[in-house]
């Protein structure tokens, strides 16, 4: 699945997108930040306070516990502070 | 029978580009005879924030999530208020204190929908609408946090 970072998240993992595969064991947004923070100290350092990090499934908000199954893209990304 | 236009077009942009207010309210209202009222909110880059100076904001967003995610919102606006038109038009890109960021027009028939719509939209596009704020001052570089203040503007809106 496609994986988009934005704002400070984006800084700290140092890449907008990319592509990756996490195990079957990975069913929701909140193991997948779990799982993403495992892969090295610029993920850890951007999901170390994963109650901050917002998600997106296919461009819509969805809460932590939120199933990732048939997800094309995911996106996290810290509260939005537009307008 | 004449039928009285109905139709509420709603236009969402997203641009580096700035926007004519007054161009956009005769867009929205050009050859209709059924508004009787449109609000205008124009969102301006601050040279003060919570007291201190800023230099400059970069605004980014997520292309396409940022375009659904304001049309749910307006479409949502539609069913709650007799609208005749909106206009979203939120700015990307680097500014300076005084420049515009972002436009909402609402029009209806009467000004309490315009107003209510109009305030609706914006505290939603404070919220949940995917764009983020960068600030440069004097002490450095640094994102802009969420306000409680705005997620207790939205919060106002739920339907009970």
């Amino acid at each position: 699945m496609k994986v988009k970072y934005f704002a400070w998240v984006r800084e700290r993992v140092g890449k907008a997108e990319e592509t990756i595969e996490p195990p079957a064991t990975v069913r929701t947004v909140e193991e997948l930040i779990a799982w993403l923070s495992g892969q090295g100290d610029a993920y850890a350092h951007a999901f170390e306070k994963p109650k901050v990090i917002r998600a997106a499934i296919d461009h819509a908000h969805v809460r932590s516990d939120a199933a990732i199954a048939g997800a094309r893209e995911i996106a996290f990304f810290p509260p939005m502070t537009g307008g | 029978m004449t039928s009285a236009v109905t139709a509420c077009p709603v236009t969402i942009r997203i641009q580096e580009d700035d926007f004519d207010i007054a161009r956009e309210i005769a867009v929205l209202t050009r050859s209709r005879t059924d508004i009787g009222a449109v609000v205008s909110f124009s969102g301006i880059c601050r040279a003060d924030e919570d007291g201190a100076k800023v230099a400059a904001l970069t605004l980014e967003h997520y292309p396409g999530m940022a375009e659904e995610e304001i049309k749910r919102h307006a479409d949502e606006a539609t069913t709650r208020w007799p609208l005749n038109g909106v206009t979203v038009i939120h700015r990307v890109g680097r500014f300076m204190p005084g420049q515009n960021i972002v436009l909402v027009l609402t029009a209806s028939q009467h000004r309490q929908a315009a107003f209510q719509a109009a305030e609706f939209l914006m505290d939603y596009l404070k919220t949940s609408a995917p764009f983020w704020k960068k600030e440069e001052s004097a002490t450095g570089t640094g994102w802009v946090e969420a306000h409680a203040r705005d997620d207790e503007a939205a919060a106002r809106w739920t339907k009970s």
